[in-house]
């Protein structure tokens, strides 16, 4: 048997020794850490406007999606009036964080790219799957009305079911080319329907998985509403 | 664990270092004495984690260094650890040899760090790797021990493997999933992703969604227990 006074010590200093080693190398990878972090945002941000790209986003490098993110993309915050916030990038706002703030105090991000023939929106939304959080990056023409592309991701959806709106690449390439206003101009949004959808305001949704697929279509309805203000403001101005 | 017991001879020999023993310290967790089909242990997240291959995988290789340095540690500081605590350090062990897993993963491949997510961290709860502290490290020399931790990661490791094997190809028709080697094997290609190689057999293949969900994984390592008792005999119980 050890003494009492051989326990404590023995255990100050291991968890002082662990307690080092895991702080030193924290602290070193930091910086690697938050890069990987920050491409993984904008790889997600740059997968809805995939086709405009014309490239396969997932086998760009590192370096790729920066280069593409810092030369082709423009960076504005607004706020569910519509007004540009200064002072603040597009890739620092939290979008987890946002959604717990009351509306008006709300930061929403747009990252506008300049295709060729026109000007794209991307814009972020967020909303509930079945498990827990999902979100999407929605890439409008400048119309504010065609979708031109979307891309989404999940917290904890089940592998193979809610998992697949992200795992699956055909369930965001539906979105290509559909409405979010109907021919009066009402917003309508997109809809996820069991088997058998049509018109330009529905997709397929995922069998197995009707409830992270009415999460995606709540998500849209909700999430790209507050964006409106700003796009009426610039539609007006061009 | 008999030979473990087994008196060591009066006039010590110099152990050799990768002789019959150590080798049996490697081969048996993977047949003989498997830490899941036969003992039954870390089935949790052998369920969890094993829907694709490439998680599996990648599962695997940080349980098998968690397991081969928690057990060398916890053997370097056996005859130091305190009896009354040595759950707590070995837990300490472990907690820190994930952590550094943790960090590692998530410089190397963020993709993948969030795919696994919590269940890097699970690691921790893994009974496989407290139960070879206590079982062997705790009674054993440092590269003995080291051996051991392999083994026992390689046997979980392999089972995690080919359950997913099993769960991604009957669930989603597609193998590796996720990797720069995914392949669609069967089911309809034209559904699956376009930048893939695909083989496509059996085109009339419906995935099956109940592959997908964790009470497949049961199935499956059932399965897995029954075939491994009626390969290797010896593991039949006698009562």
């Amino acid at each position: 048997m050890h003494s009492t006074r051989y326990i404590v010590t023995f255990v100050i200093i291991l968890t002082a020794v662990v307690a080092l080693v895991l702080s030193l190398m924290a602290t070193g990878l930091k910086p690697i850490h938050d890069r990987n972090e920050a491409i993984y945002n904008k790889k997600a941000i740059i997968s809805a406007i995939e086709t405009d790209l014309g490239m396969a986003v997932n086998d760009l490098s590192g370096e790729e999606i920066q280069s593409i993110f810092d030369e082709k993309i423009k960076q504005v915050v607004v706020d569910d009036e519509g007004n540009v916030l200064d002072g603040i990038q597009a890739e620092d706002v939290d979008m987890a964080k946002e959604k717990k703030k009351p509306v008006p105090e709300r930061k929403f991000p747009i990252y506008v790219y300049d295709a060729p023939d026109g000007k794209i929106y991307i814009v972020s939304v967020r909303g509930s799957g079945l498990w827990d959080e999902i979100w999407g990056n929605i890439a409008l023409e400048d119309d504010f009305n065609t979708v031109a592309g979307a891309a989404f991701d999940h917290k904890g959806e089940t592998p193979g079911l809610g998992a697949e709106i992200k795992d699956n690449p055909n369930f965001a390439d539906q979105f290509e080319g559909k409405k979010l206003y109907g021919e009066g101009g009402e917003f309508t949004s997109i809809a996820v329907v069991k088997n058998g959808a049509s018109g330009v305001h529905q997709v397929d949704g995922i069998s197995g998985a009707t409830i992270t697929g009415n999460g995606v279509e709540d998500m849209l309805e909700l999430g790209i509403k507050y964006y409106e203000p700003y796009f009426e403001k610039i539609g007006k101005a061009n | 664990m008999a030979e473990t017991a087994v008196q060591q001879p009066a006039i010590k020999e110099r152990e050799p270092l990768f002789g019959p023993k150590e080798k049996r310290l490697i081969t048996d967790p993977l047949n003989d004495n498997n830490p899941i089909t036969v003992q039954v242990l870390g089935i949790c997240s052998a369920l969890a984690v094993t829907t694709l291959v490439y998680p599996s995988v990648v599962m695997a290789i940080a349980v098998v260094f968690v397991t081969a340095f928690s057990s060398l540690f916890t053997s370097l500081l056996r005859k130091s650890i305190p009896k009354q605590v040595r759950m707590i350090v070995q837990l300490v062990i472990i907690a820190t040899l994930v952590t550094v897993v943790e960090l590692t993963l998530k410089a190397l491949n963020y993709e993948v760090y969030k795919q696994l997510s919590v269940f890097i961290g699970l690691i921790i709860t893994n009974c496989i790797v407290m139960g070879r502290l206590e079982a062997f490290s705790m009674a054993n020399k440092p590269w003995r021990s080291f051996l051991d931790g392999i083994g026992n990661g390689l046997g979980y490791g392999a089972i995690l493997i080919i359950v997913a094997l099993f769960r991604e190809l009957l669930g989603k028709g597609t193998l590796f999933a996720g990797s720069p080697l995914a392949w669609k094997i069967i089911g309809p290609s034209a559904e699956f992703m376009l930048d893939t190689s695909s083989i496509g057999w059996l085109g009339w293949y419906q995935n099956n969604n109940l592959m997908v969900l964790s009470a497949a994984a049961m199935f499956v390592i059932g399965l897995l227990i029954w075939a491994h008792r009626s390969w290797n005999p010896k593991l039949v119980d006698v009562s």
